[in-house]
């Protein structure tokens, strides 16, 4: 076998060496090879452009707008004075009688209180489901996860009902009850993941060194996954505050939030374009800024621990 | 007991009796052993219910107004009628019988089915893009989620304005590609089509980012021997990329395809439904039976059926996830 293909295999190698033209063909194609190379790696990058010029076109033009002053907010011309006068306005300052700083604090007190409510229910049943096998569990586990692909609507209906008569339409408490719907599926299942990804070998070494159930919690596994739920802590943050559907339809004014407030500029018979880009601008910053805080951890959070990036 | 992974270690060495190997270096710390507290096995075999106490009791809390909204589909539960009374599946029937009902649900697909797959589409070229790993492509990576980080509704108020004739920079730059007739989101078809790239720019990095990390997490071997066989860029993706990223893939599909089951915020921020029913998904559907007209019955029997369309769409996609998974870990 090996004596019939050792003439066969020397052939190509030897090939080359007595003739001269192959090396300059080859060298040819090379050239041509890179020259595709190149030209691919342009057409890349030009698609690459083309997206992002998409992406953060809205963008740019809503800062543009927010800058304008009233009679140019009605043109589509680069070209202009900007003028912070549309922020000061939605803020309040002066006499505009804007109430978007309440809004704001709205959203900060139900996003915050929301995050806070799903740490605390959701830490130990991440726990528990993460490290023990349980009758109920994965039915808990996917009972929550039906939560975050139901229509909100399904639950919105009786439940306004329900607000209505106990007092909770359009407070706090409300919002921060309901938001559990947005942010507790994405803490327990994410968090889960963290507490998967530890060895129980951990636990156990520390329970033969002596500590409780609770203190090898408390001392040995949470402070490893602290950065797991910073993580969790912001992203349910940035989606309990992009909510829209849940203040808007459960709240009026007391508690109503920033993303609900930014039609009201919409309505009236003056549409204020200006002021509305301005309101909208202020209100995707603070998700933004997070967001870049946890570039790391975001693909695990947003597929729900699915994909660990 | 046998619940607990970490039981049988403990028992087993509780009853040995024995010092821990590492003990010896630590004479003056009480024995480990005999300090461990003498958890009861009944204790021991609830603590997951326990700590799952919480949990449930909010789940409860959330199926109770759920299970609430679904037997008032058996009532004539409106404003006009705060005391329903039960009309059995009346309220199935008539809807089930509407023409409204079947564009809605037209729609609905039509909207669900073209955002998803334009921004699968894109978002794998994104990531395949990046992957390339261009100086662009770092410069771009940076800024890729900004749109995400968006809220939906305040993403549809930048668009509608960026849209509208005399507001926006859409009309400018339509004129300089020679269309003189652009009208925003006027015309049916065109309220259609924006509203899915609305969507596609705001969930299109969702899928990218994924798809990203999947391809940064794939064995380079393969990718080398292919390249050595001489295979194209086009059969290496075929036949190599595509198979190998699709577990990953199929997770982000999963998420965005019942997501645009029941997007609200992009359409009613955009579109609110119109022109006309042209975009008027089951959601604004059940929005405008519901808390518009306030017929809390027929919204809710609105919701109740997108609710089944996507628990079963769901359940099989779910199901297919399991199996793919489970045949990637088996390779």
């Amino acid at each position: 076998m090996a004596t019939t293909t050792e003439p066969t295999q020397a052939q190509p190698a030897a090939a080359p060496a007595p003739t001269k033209p192959p090396p300059t063909a080859a060298r040819r194609a090379d050239q041509r090879a890179a020259q595709r190379g190149s030209a691919a790696g342009l057409l890349a990058n030009l698609a690459l452009v083309l997206y992002f010029a998409f992406s953060l076109l809205p963008v740019l033009f809503i800062v543009a707008l927010s800058l304008k002053t009233n009679a140019e907010q009605t043109t589509t011309y680069l070209w202009f004075t900007p003028t912070l006068e549309n922020y000061q306005t939605v803020l309040g300052l002066g006499d505009s009688g804007s109430s978007y700083v309440r809004f704001f604090l709205a959203s900060l007190a139900t996003s915050t209180g929301a995050v806070l409510v799903s740490l605390a229910i959701g830490i130990p049943a991440a726990y528990a489901a993460a490290r023990y096998r349980f009758k109920g569990s994965e039915d808990l586990m996917f009972t929550l996860l039906s939560f975050r692909f139901a229509p909100e609507l399904v639950v919105i209906i009786p439940l306004g009902v329900i607000y209505q008569q106990i007092g909770l339409y359009d407070t706090i408490f409300g919002m921060v009850w309901v938001l559990q719907l947005v942010t507790m599926p994405l803490v327990v299942w994410i968090l889960r993941s963290f507490f998967q990804d530890l060895p129980a070998e951990l636990e156990e070494a520390a329970l033969l060194d002596g500590y409780t159930r609770r203190q090898a919690f408390f001392k040995i596994v949470l402070p490893l996954v602290r950065p797991g739920i910073a993580a969790v802590c912001l992203l349910a943050f940035i989606f309990a505050w992009n909510n829209f559907i849940f203040p808007f339809t459960l709240t009026s004014g007391d508690a109503q939030t920033v993303t609900v407030s930014s039609l009201a500029f919409l309505g009236g018979n003056q549409v204020r374009f200006n002021l509305v880009a301005a309101g909208a601008v202020m209100a995707v910053l603070p998700p933004l800024v997070l967001a870049l805080c946890i570039q790391r951890y975001l693909v695990r959070g947003l597929s729900f621990g699915a994909v660990k990036g | 007991m046998s619940d607990d992974p970490l039981a049988g270690s403990r028992g087993g060495t509780a009853t040995a009796e024995t010092p821990p190997p590492d003990g010896a270096g630590r004479d003056n710390q009480p024995a480990p052993l005999a300090g461990a507290p003498r958890v009861s096995r009944r204790r021991k075999a609830l603590r997951p219910y326990l700590l799952s106490v919480p949990a449930v009791l909010l789940c409860a809390g959330i199926l109770y107004p759920f299970f609430l909204g679904v037997s008032y589909t058996f009532f004539d539960f409106s404003a006009a009628n705060p005391a329903p009374d039960a009309v059995g599946f009346d309220n199935f029937t008539t809807i089930l019988g509407s023409d409204a009902f079947w564009t809605s649900v037209r729609v609905t697909l039509t909207f669900a089915l073209s955002a998803t797959v334009l921004e699968t589409v894109l978002g794998v070229g994104v990531a395949l893009l990046l992957n390339r790993s261009s100086l662009v492509g770092k410069l771009f990576e940076r800024v890729l989620i900004v749109p995400l980080m968006v809220a939906p509704i305040l993403a549809a108020i930048m668009w509608k304005l960026l849209l509208l004739p005399e507001v926006g920079w859409v009309r400018p730059i339509a004129q300089f590609f020679g269309v003189n007739d652009y009208n925003g989101t006027d015309s049916p078809v065109m309220a259609m089509v924006w509203a899915v790239i609305v969507d596609a720019w705001i969930f299109t990095p969702f899928v990218a980012i994924i798809a990203l990390a999947g391809l940064r997490s794939l064995p380079k071997s393969p990718f080398e021997a292919s390249a050595v066989d001489g295979a194209g860029w086009w059969l290496t993706f075929r036949k190599l990329t595509l198979p190998m990223l699709w577990p990953y893939l199929l997770v982000a599909v999963i998420f965005r395809l019942m997501d645009n089951l029941k997007m609200f915020d992009v359409i009613f921020g955009l579109t609110s439904g119109g022109p006309g029913d042209a975009t008027t998904t089951l959601q604004i559907s059940a929005y405008l039976e519901a808390i518009s007209y306030a017929r809390y019955s027929r919204g809710l029997t609105y919701m109740f059926l997108l609710w089944l369309l996507v628990f079963v769409i769901s359940m099989i996609l779910v199901k297919y996830l399991r199996r793919i998974q489970d045949r990637a870990a088996g390779v």
